[in-house]
């Protein structure tokens, strides 16, 4: 399978993580923005909105990293979804959605403002940061309570919720911020876990960030 | 088997997300009604449900659930998974490519148009024209991929409806009764998608208890 786009990109490297723990055999193919290589009809082929990621699996295309990471999963290892399992895989949707919509949501302004700004001659808007740091810290009080009641998130198993926060997580590991985390010991044990991962740690090294 | 139970005012898209694939799915369920404005949604007793203190929430027997898309797949894995395409590889990730395409592309550029240029007038928020500018903008980058892909097949994983039309329902229906709909008219696959999705029975039914100036103008604040 090839996977297009940078690994500075926390959308493509979701990618990467749930390749990688899926146990797929996969290549990073860079696509090169400056040269609006995006926007090639090579490109548009694969993602029609000229967007990174994208994969290519045989004549398949994909786009949207979380529909290529189900993808991943579906193909080969399905236990990472429990779709056989209604209860089980309605609480893996669930937690699924809550990362998309109420933690990264967070968390992209934030990476915006510290790695991408700088990185394109900007400056970091402080108060930008400051307001969603506090709003992902009232969301990381509802993570803390269920990683109390749960090894992971869908329940005791590892799924793709929990690893769909990898790549986003990572590079607030790279920002001043990671000391969010601090208050909320659960949630530090299960990153812990997470990064302790081996596909977690290749993903790790994959990725350049530019702060 | 006791009737599901979903949680939360009919007027919300995010209802009316849910609502269209529960009743395409044929499932028994009845609407426990919240109040937005009396603050339901932030109560003790909500809160046990939705620990993230939003609608809507779905009980089914042992089974709490909340976040639309997810109560959507659960309905519909459990009711009527041929519209999911679970059991077919490429099938299923072409309904999850376009569950997420409407989820990042389409549902925030068109809910602050809603906000602003529908809810706005009613609760005396002054239009920010330059961000509803930018909105349309956005929703204007997106509609020419969705009239091609409505140009290779009638929805948009396929020649049947599934759960990827379907969760466009709630946003759409609003938008469409906005000022702005003529954006959408410009495409006439996209309208010919909305004009089907409109006469579906379960589309009917949901829309039936979603006016289009969410129930303000007669006093039925939600």
């Amino acid at each position: 399978m090839k996977l297009y786009g940078a690994t500075m990109s926390w959308n493509v490297t979701r990618c990467a993580v749930a390749l990688e723990e899926a146990g797929a055999e996969y290549e990073i193919v860079p696509i090169n923005f400056a040269t609006a290589e995006h926007k090639s009809p090579e490109h548009l082929a694969r993602n029609p909105f000229g967007q990174v990621p994208a994969l290519q699996d045989g004549d398949l295309y994909i786009f949207e990293s979380r529909a290529i990471c189900k993808y991943a999963a579906r193909k080969n290892k399905p236990e990472l979804l429990k779709e056989g399992s209604l209860a089980e895989s309605a609480m893996v949707d669930v937690w699924m959605e809550v990362e998309a919509n109420q933690y990264t949501s967070l968390l992209n302004p934030i990476l915006f403002e510290c790695l991408v700004k700088p990185m394109l001659g900007g400056t970091t808007d402080q108060k930008v940061v400051q307001e969603n740091l506090e709003k992902l810290k009232k969301v990381l009080e509802v993570y803390e309570a269920r990683l109390t009641k749960c090894k992971y998130l869908a329940g005791d198993f590892l799924s793709l919720a929990d690893l769909n926060h990898v790549s986003a997580t990572l590079c607030l590991f790279a920002t001043p911020h990671a000391s969010v985390f601090d208050g909320y010991p659960h949630v530090k044990a299960w990153w812990s876990g997470l990064m302790a991962r081996p596909s977690v740690q290749k993903v790790a090294a994959l990725m350049k960030p530019s702060a | 088997m006791a009737p599901m139970k979903l949680y939360g005012w009919v007027v919300s898209p995010w209802m009316g997300r849910v609502r269209v694939c529960l009743e395409e799915a044929g499932v028994e369920y009845e609407v426990v009604p919240m109040s937005r404005s009396g603050g339901d949604h932030r109560r003790p007793e909500h809160l046990a449900r939705n620990p993230f203190g939003e609608i809507p929430v779905l009980e089914d027997g042992d089974v709490t659930l909340y976040q639309s898309r997810a109560i959507a797949r659960y309905v519909l894995r459990k009711y009527k998974p041929e519209l999911l395409k679970e059991g077919d590889l490429e099938g299923s990730a072409t309904v999850d490519m376009w569950m997420e395409v409407e989820a990042h592309h389409v549902e925030p550029a068109l809910w602050p148009i809603i906000r602003h240029c529908i809810i706005g007038p009613y609760v005396g928020r002054p239009r920010d024209q330059a961000f509803v500018d930018e909105c349309l903008g956005k929703l204007r980058a997106v509609l020419p991929v969705y009239e091609a892909r409505l140009s290779a097949s009638k929805y948009l994983a396929g020649d049947d409806v599934t759960a990827a039309d379907l969760c466009h329902f709630g946003f759409m229906r609003y938008f469409m009764a906005c000022e702005y709909a003529g954006v959408v008219d410009e495409y006439p696959r996209v309208k010919a998608w909305w004009d089907a999705l409109l006469a579906r029975p379960s589309v009917k039914k949901v829309i039936a208890g979603m006016p289009p100036d969410f129930g303000y103008a007669s006093g039925n604040i939600p």
